[in-house]
């Protein structure tokens, strides 16, 4: 892959790229927690959104303020704070999410002084007309809250320009996710986590020619490569996933990671923004219409469903579930997705993370197995 | 004094034998309600109840079984059959506990009599949803969820158009399930009684300003059955009357519920239901009363915002603005108008793994306590249900540590 050397750069130091980003452009930096945020809008207001992910490094500042029974996301993103690391910020965006990201804002707010703090409190049901009508008062409040922060009148042109982008974005990466469900072997699955994951830092502008040229470059391909009829193919599901090592790990058990289920991955581009009139009103339709989180309520079975369709789709043999640890969302829909697939007779395994994933032997250990029965 | 001594000498109150009457009476109407052609509702603690009792549908609290089956030191084995359902021992305890009981009909009381709807309020926290959502696949009975999104900093417009709209829509739902129009005058008529029962909650909870206090927050744990699963019937308004009177007469009097009240306490977070006894006399032998807490004072502590002449526009406002939908800083700044208001001298935070939005944050509370007010705090780290978070050496060691920094601290200051 030509551009593999460019996205891995931005993965690896987000900070060091967004304030040279910062310097060369002039662009102001705003950070976000949640694949819930309407980015489009802090585009159109010219700025650089750079979604945070967490350290998984010493977070002995964080552990001042919270306890041990939180997540190793939140802990991470709060350590980027305090540490002075974010200290490029221009402002910080917290959709509402879960209740252990409500308290981040919070702490973050009381403690980290950065630019501007702006909480996205988007509607937790999603399934009613006032959740709907309040979903897009608190976009337009967006909407007008970052464009004073950031001193810029946010015209209808922008967003368009904004929805253009983002579209072209989540349908370059569905295009290379789909070529490559079809030919696992085109590319190792840890560089697709890279590319996913560098789009979400990158200039959006860059990220979107870069993603286009990438999706050529292996169509180009797809033809050449030899369908591999023996590998195992796998979805994974979960929320976040810090854990690129899980891909060669798979690979070399002999399977593919063929799909996936989570915010850091398919679900950051599903579904498009459809045209039409109101740019805000076509924002938050694909808010509701996307794949779903689990902290937010739009039907009981949709996410089992999703998973069982995923599956049949893309012909998979297996679904291992990485469950950050104390992710409550997550965690009280696992054992309703997992008896879905039990009854639909789809081999899961379950894979408990807790920042850093241990190292080698047991894990690979059970993921052979897993692989093996399949 | 020895250890019998103080147990004997904590001032039970007399009004005790009749709320354990009340909730009996309650149980076995609402698990008799089929038989009765009764509707049941469960609704979550923060919920808005006064709906379900003006349609006379019998509201079942599984927050309130938990905090009973914690009572009852029946949690490890309720939490482990969750468990073994696939449940994660790091989610909420009271959660576990209460989807593992409805499979067994386990607990102190066989089980809670199955919902005919499910009332979720998301105004404690985001883990209520995921659990209503459980019940609701497990019931198959429909789930309304009153949505009321955190106030980080302000209740704004957008959000008081949004909670009044789900009044209405709630209204609906209730009126969908039951076959029956709401009577808009019986539901007057609940909000003010509603009203009243708070009003006289938060009375109960005045006396302890009292020296020494007529109750400490343990008692306050047990009272505050009441106010919440009978919010809104004047079962609850006479009960609090007799219970005010009782603490009035015991301020008047000069009687504390400790013996030898030397330092007063404020409690925060849920309580620790397994261990209660054991933490009053723990306190109690150091003549320390816990004389208030954060939890109890959730029932009322929007009270400023319902109009009893417009209860149902009011109460999304009062319900929306509860103690936990609120930023730290506003949590610290009640915390510290407690601190005032009780006089206090030191604070027990209870660091509860089953309680995100109320546990994440306390940290901050507390360096914000020692700042403003320069009182020292303790940090338990336990769990409300499960008692396998719970280590009593460790927790001991802590209270005796704790109890000789504030006679320090007041010594210094005088």
């Amino acid at each position: 892959m030509k551009h593999l050397q460019e996205f891995q750069l931005v993965v690896v130091s987000p900070f060091e790229y967004s304030r040279q980003l910062k310097k060369d452009t002039g662009k102001k930096i705003v950070g976000y927690t949640c694949s819930y945020t309407p980015e489009e809008i802090i585009l159109a207001a010219g700025a650089h959104p750079l979604r945070f992910f967490g350290t998984q490094e010493n977070t002995s500042l964080a552990d001042s303020h919270l306890q041990s029974y939180c997540c190793s996301m939140v802990r991470g993103i709060l350590e980027e704070g305090l540490s002075g690391r974010a200290n490029l910020l221009d402002g910080m965006v917290f959709p509402h999410t879960c209740d252990s990201i409500q308290r981040l804002s919070d702490i973050w707010r009381m403690n980290i002084p950065c630019g501007f703090h702006l909480d996205v409190i988007l509607p937790v049901k999603l399934d009613t007309a006032s959740s709907l009508d309040y979903m897009l008062d608190v976009l337009r409040k967006f909407r007008k809250e970052i464009g004073d922060a950031l001193k810029t009148d946010i015209t209808d042109t922008a967003m368009e320009k904004a929805i253009t982008t983002m579209n072209s974005i989540r349908q370059s990466i569905r295009g290379i996710y789909d070529i490559r469900s079809q030919n696992p072997r085109l590319m190792p699955g840890e560089d697709l986590y890279t590319l996913v994951r560098a789009s979400m830092i990158m200039e959006r502008e860059r990220a979107s020619k870069l993603l286009a040229e990438t999706l050529a470059e292996l169509q180009a391909q797809a033809g050449k490569t030899q369908e591999d009829k023996k590998l195992k193919r796998i979805i994974l599901a979960g929320g976040v996933c810090n854990h690129p090592d899980i891909y060669p790990m798979v690979e070399e058990a002999g399977g593919a990671i063929v799909w996936d289920d989570f915010c850091t991955g398919a679900r950051y581009f599903s579904e498009i923004i459809k045209k039409g009139a109101d740019p805000l009103f076509r924002i938050a339709e694909r808010l509701i219409n996307r794949v779903v989180c689990p902290a937010k309520h739009i039907d009981l079975d949709g996410r089992a469903r999703h998973i069982i369709d995923l599956v049949r789709e893309k012909d998979v043999q297996g679904v291992i579930f990485l469950l950050l640890k104390f992710c409550d969302p997550h965690a009280f829909d696992y054992p309703y997705i997992k008896q879905s697939l039990d009854e639909a007779g789809i081999p899961v395994m379950l894979m408990e993370i807790n920042d850093p994933i241990p190292s080698g032997g047991q894990l690979a250990t059970r993921l052979e197995a897993f692989l093996e029965m399949l | 004094m020895s250890d019998t001594n103080i147990e004997k000498n904590i001032n039970k109150v007399k009004s005790e034998k009749k709320m354990r009457e009340i909730m009996t009476a309650y149980y076995i109407d609402a698990k008799t309600a089929r038989q009765n052609n009764k509707k049941v509702a469960w609704i979550t603690s923060g919920g808005p109840v006064e709906p379900l009792i003006a349609m006379d549908i019998i509201p079942v609290y599984p927050e309130n079984h938990g905090a009973m089956i914690g009572a009852s030191k029946m949690g490890i084995d309720l939490c482990e059959k969750a468990e073994a359902m696939g449940y994660s021992n790091d989610l909420c305890s009271y959660a576990r506990a209460d989807i593992s009981c409805c499979t067994v009909n386990g607990g102190p009381i066989g089980g809670l009599p199955e919902p005919d709807m499910l009332v979720c309020c998301n105004n404690i926290c985001g883990t209520v949803m995921k659990w209503y959502e459980v019940q609701a696949r497990y019931f198959k009975v429909p789930l309304f969820i009153y949505d009321t999104p955190f106030l980080h900093k302000e209740y704004s417009a957008e959000v008081k158009r949004y909670v009044l709209r789900q009044m209405e829509e709630y209204i609906t739902f209730l009126e969908n399930v039951t076959g029956r129009k709401m009577d808009r005058d019986r539901m007057m008529e609940v909000g003010r009684i509603s009203f009243e029962g708070s009003q006289l909650w938060q009375a109960v909870l005045d006396t302890a300003i009292s020296k020494p206090s007529p109750m400490t927050a343990f008692d306050a744990f047990f009272h505050l059955a009441l106010i919440v699963t009978l919010r809104g019937t004047n079962l609850s308004v006479e009960y609090y009357k007799g219970l005010l009177a009782e603490m009035q007469e015991r301020a008047k009097a000069g009687i504390g519920a400790i013996p030898n009240e030397k330092y007063r306490l404020l409690w925060d977070n849920l309580p620790i239901w397994y261990r209660m006894k054991w933490l009053s006399k723990k306190f109690a032998e150091h003549d320390a009363c816990l004389v208030a807490d954060t939890y109890t004072s959730a029932w009322c502590g929007s009270m400023e915002y319902i109009d009893v002449n417009n209860f149902i526009g009011s109460a999304a406002e009062a319900y929306t603005r509860s103690y936990l939908n609120l930023g730290v800083d506003k949590m610290a700044e009640i915390v510290l108008s407690m601190i005032d208001k009780y006089d206090i001298d030191g604070i027990v935070m209870h660091s509860n793994r089953s309680c995100k939005p109320y546990s994440f944050g306390q940290y901050d509370i507390q360096k914000i306590v020692e700042r403003e007010r320069g009182i020292p705090s303790l940090l338990i780290e336990a769990d409300m249900v499960d008692e396998r978070s719970f280590s009593e050496s460790q927790i001991e060691t802590r209270i005796d540590a704790f109890i000789e920094m504030i006679r320090g601290n007041k010594a210094a200051r005088r």
